[in-house]
């Protein structure tokens, strides 16, 4: 692979062991300039270890990482033109909140002027809209207040990457939201590369224009948010990343028949198979997502399945309905308001028909152990 | 039940208030009370023999207290960075050396450093390039090594539990933001953990200036408060080594009040 210097971050084969554990494995990534990328996935992935050994924090056991064309290995934390905002923070609980802005700075060589630093600080607390707190101790400001100073003392220094560790996993729903929103606006405006850890797909889905879905230290899936979404590469990215419904088949003819669990069969043709490889005939899952399944009192053309509501959950803008169909389980199906007018909302206990355009219908082949 | 506490508790505070009672004893007697007044105080203070010996006490006191700081608190950090099994074995070690008996570590201090004196001693008087060889012998420095390394265990103990609390996350912070190890140490590790540096030292220098066991083994020809007093108990209990105890027990207690309070203010933090 060459070496491009518009990729801030690249992974080249790296693999990290705990002791017998391995942590990640054979990783190979790039992270181009200016983009924002989040890495996803289940708690124990190696989402933090890939993020720590950018840090300079851990080292990797085989391969390298190069950060703006250089090799990382073996260089310390402090030498490496990165910042970290911790998952908890990690403020400096015995200097204020200028203070604890003000050391990156004060590490610089050649020296700051006081002048020049005292001013980046007030920069940095405005754009993290904490200006008038320069002088609070850390342990009198709130949760969220603290998140902020520690997003400045980051930034203050202009890295040419931010790593950011869940940043905003302990702060609640509505100022999680917030952050969200102004994290991307903050990262528009610098310009600076992000890598973001999440196991929230949500937060991932809408903060990064580059996801990276891991699971037990691998690589499952690298692409835009849409792309994720629409076209997982498996099932367990499909899983993950928004809610599925699975239905178990076995692939006939070639994998150009379907035959389901009630016995009845659907074409494959149509159906996107994952990656756009056709399925070999065996066991198969086919996943849809619930806002692509459509509800209907009557019989609709094409594939369908007659089944019975048996929970209705009104979510606001959406509702959702539990659907059992029986032979294959039950189906989870979401339904904006312009679906069925609130007046006519499909009831528990009614029976309905569910269908779902072809294309929506993403056909995995099952691993055989 | 309560009176046998009551018993328990005046067995063991009687005789310590009455040491303080008679330290104001205007008689010579130790057993008879004859009247309220400080002369002894002024007595002892005055008594240039014990001043002697109390000023070898606080030098050597400072010296050992000083040298545990420096290498418990260095010791404390090295063992925050090894791995699960060697931590375990050495803090098994770290407080075996604390219970171990001051006479079995005064013992074994005084035969490790004679057979080295020993070795050594014919060694600088082949080396040495002048007529007269000085010869190592027993003397402050064998009580200092011998209290500095006892109290370094006391140090590195509680040093190492303040650096258990403070997490390595503000370290990798502060390495993160572009600080090397040392000024991570000076800025950043060393205001977290110095009440617990402080109260180490207070603890090491109370332990050394009342020691009596280990000093007697090691102290060669050297008078410390502690052997001075037992010396002339010898000669029998006046009022004087009364207010001399007094003014030991005083300062002991002051000091190890500062140090549970040093140690209070990190938990509560
Ligand atoms: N310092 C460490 N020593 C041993 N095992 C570790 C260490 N750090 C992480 N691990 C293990 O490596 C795996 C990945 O951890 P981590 O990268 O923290 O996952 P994530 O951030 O995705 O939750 C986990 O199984 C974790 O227990
Ligand atoms: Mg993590």
């Amino acid at each position: 692979m060459a070496l491009t210097s518009s990729n801030d971050i690249e992974f080249r084969s790296v693999t990290k062991k705990y002791g017998a554990l391995t942590a990640v494995s054979d990783i190979n990534l790039s992270i181009s300039k200016g983009a924002f990328l989040a890495l996803l996935g289940p708690s124990g992935c190696g989402k933090t270890t890939c993020l720590r050994m950018i840090g300079g924090f851990e080292q990797p056991s085989e391969g390298t990482i190069h950060i703006a064309g250089r090799e990382m290995n073996g260089v310390a934390a402090y030498h490496r033109p990165v910042n970290m905002v911790f998952q908890h923070y990690a403020l400096f609980p015995h200097f204020n909140v200028e203070q604890n802005v003000a050391y990156g700075l004060r590490q610089m060589r050649p020296r700051l002027s006081r002048a020049e630093i005292s001013r980046r600080v007030g920069e940095a607390l405005a754009m993290v809209r904490l200006d008038g707190f320069a002088g609070r101790r850390i342990h009198e400001m709130s949760g969220g207040q603290q998140q902020r100073v520690a997003l400045a003392r980051a930034i203050v220094n202009r890295p040419s990457v931010l790593l950011l560790d869940e940043p905003l996993a302990a702060l609640d729903k509505k100022l999680r939201t917030a952050m969200q929103i102004e994290l991307q606006t903050l990262q528009r405006e610098l310009g600076i590369t992000f890598v973001l850890v999440t196991h929230d797909q949500e937060e991932a889905l809408s903060m990064a224009d580059t996801v990276c879905v891991m699971s037990a230290g691998r690589i499952r899936q690298l692409g835009a948010p849409q792309e994720i979404y629409d076209r997982p590469a498996d099932l367990f990215v499909a899983d993950f990343v928004g809610k599925t419904n699975r239905i178990e088949a076995v692939a006939e003819a070639g994998g150009t028949v379907l035959r389901l669990a009630d016995g009845s069969a659907m074409s494959s043709s149509a159906h996107s198979t994952g990656g756009g490889a056709g399925v070999p005939n065996g066991k198969v899952t086919i996943a849809i997502r619930p806002e692509k399944m459509r509800m209907s009192r009557a019989a609709a053309p094409g594939p369908a399945f007659k089944g019975r509501v048996t929970h209705r959950i009104f979510l606001g803008s959406v509702t959702e309905y539990a659907v059992a169909v029986p032979g294959l389980g039950d189906f989870l199906v979401t339904e904006d308001r312009n679906g069925l007018a609130t007046d006519n909302m499909v009831s528990p206990g009614e029976e309905v028909f569910l269908g779902f355009p072809p294309e929506a219908a993403h056909v995995f082949p099952v691993q055989q152990p | 039940m309560r009176a046998l506490v009551t018993a328990v508790y005046l067995f063991l505070y009687a005789p310590i208030a009455l040491v303080v009672l008679f330290s104001f004893n205007a008689g010579r007697s130790a057993v008879q009370f004859t009247g309220f007044s400080a002369d002894w105080y002024g007595k002892a203070l005055s008594n240039v023999l014990l001043m002697d010996a109390l000023k070898n006490s606080l030098l050597i006191a400072a010296t050992s207290a000083i040298l545990a700081v420096v290498f418990g608190t260095m010791a404390a950090m090295g063992l925050e960075r090894l791995g699960a099994r060697m931590r375990a074995l050495f803090d098994g070690l770290l407080a075996a050396a604390i219970v171990v008996p001051g006479v079995v570590i005064g013992i074994a201090t005084l035969v490790a450093l004679v057979q080295l004196f020993d070795v050594l001693n014919p060694l600088l008087a082949g080396l040495w390039p002048g007529q007269e060889a000085p010869k190592l012998q027993l003397g402050y420095g064998s009580i200092i090594a011998a209290h500095g390394l006892f109290t370094m265990a006391l140090v590195t103990m509680i040093v190492k539990a303040r650096i258990a609390s403070l997490g390595r996350d503000i370290v990798e912070a502060s390495s993160d933001l572009y600080a090397s190890p040392l000024t991570t140490f000076r800025e950043i590790v060393l205001p977290q953990i110095l009440p617990a540096v402080l109260a180490g030292f207070l603890l090491a220098f109370t332990f050394s200036f009342d020691d009596f066991i280990i000093a007697f083994f090691v102290a060669g020809s050297k008078t410390t408060l502690p052997i001075y007093i037992f010396a002339s108990i010898r000669r029998g209990v006046t009022p004087e080594i009364n207010a001399v105890a007094t003014m030991v027990l005083g300062a002991s207690l002051l000091m190890i009040l500062i140090a549970r309070f040093l140690m209070r203010e990190k938990t509560t933090r």
